[in-house]
C-alpha cells in the first residue's frame, strides 16, 4: 500500500520512512528484551554453571557459608508445588468455564465472567498475604493434624503427609498457588469453549443430545488441544510465581518427601536470598536458578501458545 | 427408557459439578478479598497518606511508599507505552504478515507470561550492577519491561479491529502511511489502545517480585530516582514478613489500597473506556 507519487511530498515520504523505522525498531526491541533477559541470566549464572557443572542441578546441598550450591531442592519444590496447584486448579477451572459457557443462566454469565477476570487481576502479593495470615494458621490448626493422623501412618502415602503441623510448607504453598492460577486457566478455557463453532453444538442438539453429551462428545474433543494449552499457560504461571508462594513456603533447603515440611522454590529462593547474597558465587548461583526457570517457562509457554493457536484463540485478554 | 433416565441423570450430575466448581472457586476468591478489605479497613487512617513508613514498634504511614510507587509506575508508562504502541503498530499495520511480525507476536505472548522475578534480575544485571547501587530507575525499567508485551498485544488487537476500508479510503486520498496512522487508524482504535495501557498500568502497580532487587526499599522520603526508592508492594512484603503488629497493620492497609486501585482501574476500564469507544 503506497501512496500516489504526486501526493507524497518529500516530507511525507521522509516521515513515512521514519515511521516504518521506528515501529519496526520497536518490534525488534521486544525480541531484544526477551533475548537479552535470557543472555544476561546465562552470563550472570556462568560462574555457578562453570563451578558446579551438572552437579548444580543434581546436588541437594545449598551451603551459603561453605560456598557449595546445588539446586535440587528449589527445583523439586517448584515442580511439585506447580503440579499440585494444577491438580487442584484444572478441574475447578474447566468446571467454571463450562458453567460459564453452557450451563449458567444467560444473565449471570457476564457478571461471573467479569468477577473471574477481576480475580486474575488481583496482585499475587495479596494471595501470599492471605496465605500467611489466614490460610497457614488454618492449615496448622485443623487440616495438617488431621492429615498426619489419618494418612501419616499409611505405608506409602504416609511419607507425604507426616510431619509437624506448622502450616508453612509445600502443601499450603501449592494450595495458595492453585487458587491463584485458577482464574487464569478459567479465563482462557472460557474463551476456548466460546470459540467452538455453534453449528457443531446445534447439530448435536438436533440429534437429541443432552447438555453433558454435547460437552463430552463435541465441545471437549474439539477444544482438546487448546484446553491443554490453557493448562500449560497455567503451568507457566505457576512455575514462575513468586509472591504467592514465598510467604508460605518456608525457605528451607532440606529435601523432604513430606508435603507438610517447609520447602523452597526457584522464585522464592531468589526473592528471599538475592539481596543477602554476599559472594559472587552465591549471587551467580541464584541467577543460574533464574536462567533454568526462564528456559523451562519459555518452553512451557511456547508449547501453550502453539496449542492455543490451533483453535484460533490465544491467551485470555491481556493475561 | 432406563438409558434415557441414565443420560438425564448424568446430565444433571455434570451440571451440578460445574455449578459446584464455580461456587467452590468463587468462595476462595471472595474469602481472600473479604480478608483484605476487613483487615485493611481496620488499619486505615489519615496517617497512612501523611506520614512516612515507621521504624519497628511505632506507628506511621505509607506516604513515601505511595509516592515512590507512583513515580516508578509513571516512569514505566513513559518508557514502556510508546515502545509498546509502536511495536503493536508494526504488527498490525505495515509489518502485517511479515516474518518479523509473526515471530514478534509469538514471542511477545511468551514474554507476557514470563516470570516477573526473572525480569527483575534482568533489570538488576542491566542497571543495578553496572551503576553499583539499587535505584528507582532500575525498578521503573523492570516494570516497563513487564508493561511492554501487554501494550504490544492490546495495541495490535485494537488496530486489527479497524476496518480495512478506512485505511483504503485514507490511502486513496493520497495520505502517507504515517499520516494514515496518526489521523485515521489511531483515532479509530484509541479506546482499545488506552484500555491496553490502563490494564497494563493496573498490572504493574501490584508487581512485587521485579522490585525486590531493583528499587529495593527506602524507609525515608526520597524523590531521587537514582537511589533506592520506597514502594508499596515491597513495603507490604517486608512488613508482612516482620514480627511486629504495627507493621502487619500497615501491610494490610497497603494491600487494601493496592487492591482497590487495581480492581477500580479494571472496572473503570471495563465500564467507561470500553463502552465509550463502541
Amino acid at each position: 500500500m503506497r501512496s500516489p507519487p504526486q501526493a507524497a511530498s518529500s516530507t511525507g515520504a521522509g516521515a513515512d520512512r521514519l515511521f516504518r523505522l521506528v515501529t519496526a525498531g520497536a518490534a525488534w526491541l521486544v525480541l531484544l528484551v526477551l533475548g537479552g533477559a535470557a543472555a544476561s541470566m546465562a552470563w550472570g549464572g556462568r560462574l555457578a554453571f562453570g563451578t558446579f557443572g551438572w552437579g548444580f542441578i543434581t546436588s541437594r546441598e545449598w551451603d551459603a557459608v561453605g560456598g557449595r550450591f546445588g539446586a535440587l531442592v528449589p527445583i523439586y519444590g517448584t515442580l511439585v508445588s506447580s503440579v499440585i496447584a494444577l491438580i487442584i486448579a484444572v478441574p475447578v477451572s474447566i468446571g467454571v468455564a463450562l458453567f460459564l459457557t453452557d450451563i449458567a443462566p444467560r444473565w449471570s454469565r457476564g457478571p461471573i465472567g467479569v468477577a473471574i477476570e477481576l480475580l486474575a487481576a488481583v496482585p499475587s502479593i495479596i494471595y501470599g498475604m492471605w496465605g500467611l495470615f489466614v490460610f497457614a494458621p488454618l492449615m496448622a490448626a485443623h487440616v495438617e493434624p488431621w492429615l498426619d493422623d489419618r494418612l501419616g501412618r499409611l505405608p506409602v502415602v504416609g511419607e507425604f503427609f507426616s510431619g509437624p503441623a506448622i502450616g508453612i510448607g509445600l502443601l499450603t504453598a501449592s494450595i495458595v498457588l492453585g487458587i491463584m492460577v485458577m482464574p487464569f486457566i478459567t479465563a482462557v478455557a472460557r474463551d476456548v469453549f466460546n470459540a467452538v463453532p455453534p453449528s457443531l453444538k446445534e447439530a448435536a442438539v438436533a440429534l437429541g443430545s443432552t447438555r453433558w453429551e454435547i460437552l463430552s462428545r463435541v465441545t471437549l474433543p474439539y477444544a482438546r488441544s487448546a484446553i491443554v494449552g490453557a493448562v500449560f499457560l497455567g503451568l507457566g504461571r505457576a512455575l514462575g510465581e513468586t509472591m504467592a508462594v514465598t510467604f508460605v513456603l518456608g525457605n528451607a533447603h532440606d529435601l523432604s518427601p513430606s508435603l507438610l515440611m517447609p520447602s523452597n522454590s526457584i522464585a522464592a529462593a531468589i526473592a528471599n536470598e538475592f539481596t543477602e547474597a554476599d559472594t559472587e558465587l552465591y549471587r551467580s548461583s541464584l541467577i543460574a536458578l533464574a536462567f533454568l526457570l526462564f528456559i523451562v517457562t519459555f518452553i512451557v509457554l511456547s508449547a501453550a501458545k502453539l496449542m492455543l493457536m490451533r483453535i484460533g484463540r490465544t491467551h485470555g485478554r491481556t493475561h | 427408557m432406563t438409558s434415557l433416565l441414565r443420560r438425564r441423570l448424568v446430565d444433571i450430575l455434570a451440571s451440578l459439578f460445574a455449578g459446584a466448581a464455580t461456587v467452590f472457586g468463587l468462595t476462595w476468591l471472595v474469602w481472600i478479598l473479604w480478608t483484605t478489605f476487613a483487615q485493611g479497613a481496620a488499619a486505615l487512617s489519615p496517617a497512612l497518606f501523611t506520614q512516612m513508613t515507621p521504624p519497628p514498634g511505632s506507628s506511621g504511614g505509607l506516604l513515601n511508599a505511595l509516592y515512590g510507587s507512583f513515580v516508578m509506575v509513571l516512569l514505566a508508562l513513559v518508557i514502556g507505552a510508546p515502545v509498546g504502541i509502536a511495536a503493536g503498530t508494526y504488527l498490525a499495520e505495515h509489518g502485517r504478515y511479515s516474518k518479523l511480525a509473526t515471530t514478534v507476536s509469538f514471542l511477545n505472548d511468551v514474554l507476557l507470561s514470563a516470570p516477573s522475578i526473572v525480569i527483575g534480575l534482568f533489570a538488576y544485571e542491566l542497571i543495578v550492577r553496572p551503576s553499583g547501587h539499587f535505584s528507582g530507575l532500575a525498578g521503573a525499567v523492570a516494570l516497563a519491561i513487564i508493561l511492554l508485551p501487554i501494550v504490544v498485544r492490546t495495541t495490535a488487537e485494537a488496530l486489527r479491529l479497524v476496518p480495512n476500508s478506512m485505511r483504503e479510503a485514507a490511502f486513496a486520498l493520497g495520505l502517507p502511511a504515517s499520516r494514515v496512522a496518526s489521523h485515521v487508524i489511531y483515532k479509530a482504535a484509541l479506546g482499545g489502545i488506552v484500555t491496553g495501557v490502563l490494564l497494563g498500568l493496573a498490572r504493574i502497580a501490584g508487581e512485587t517480585a521485579p522490585l525486590l532487587f531493583t528499587a529495593l526499599n527506602n524507609q525515608f522520603w526520597s524523590a531521587d530516582i537514582t537511589q533506592p526508592l520506597a514502594n508499596v508492594p515491597v513495603v507490604i512484603f517486608q512488613y508482612a514478613m516482620s514480627p511486629y503488629d504495627e507493621w502487619h497493620a500497615l501491610a494490610w492497609a497497603g494491600a487494601l489500597v493496592l487492591t482497590v486501585f487495581v480492581l477500580g482501574l479494571n472496572l473503570a476500564v471495563r465500564f467507561v473506556v470500553r463502552r465509550g469507544s463502541r
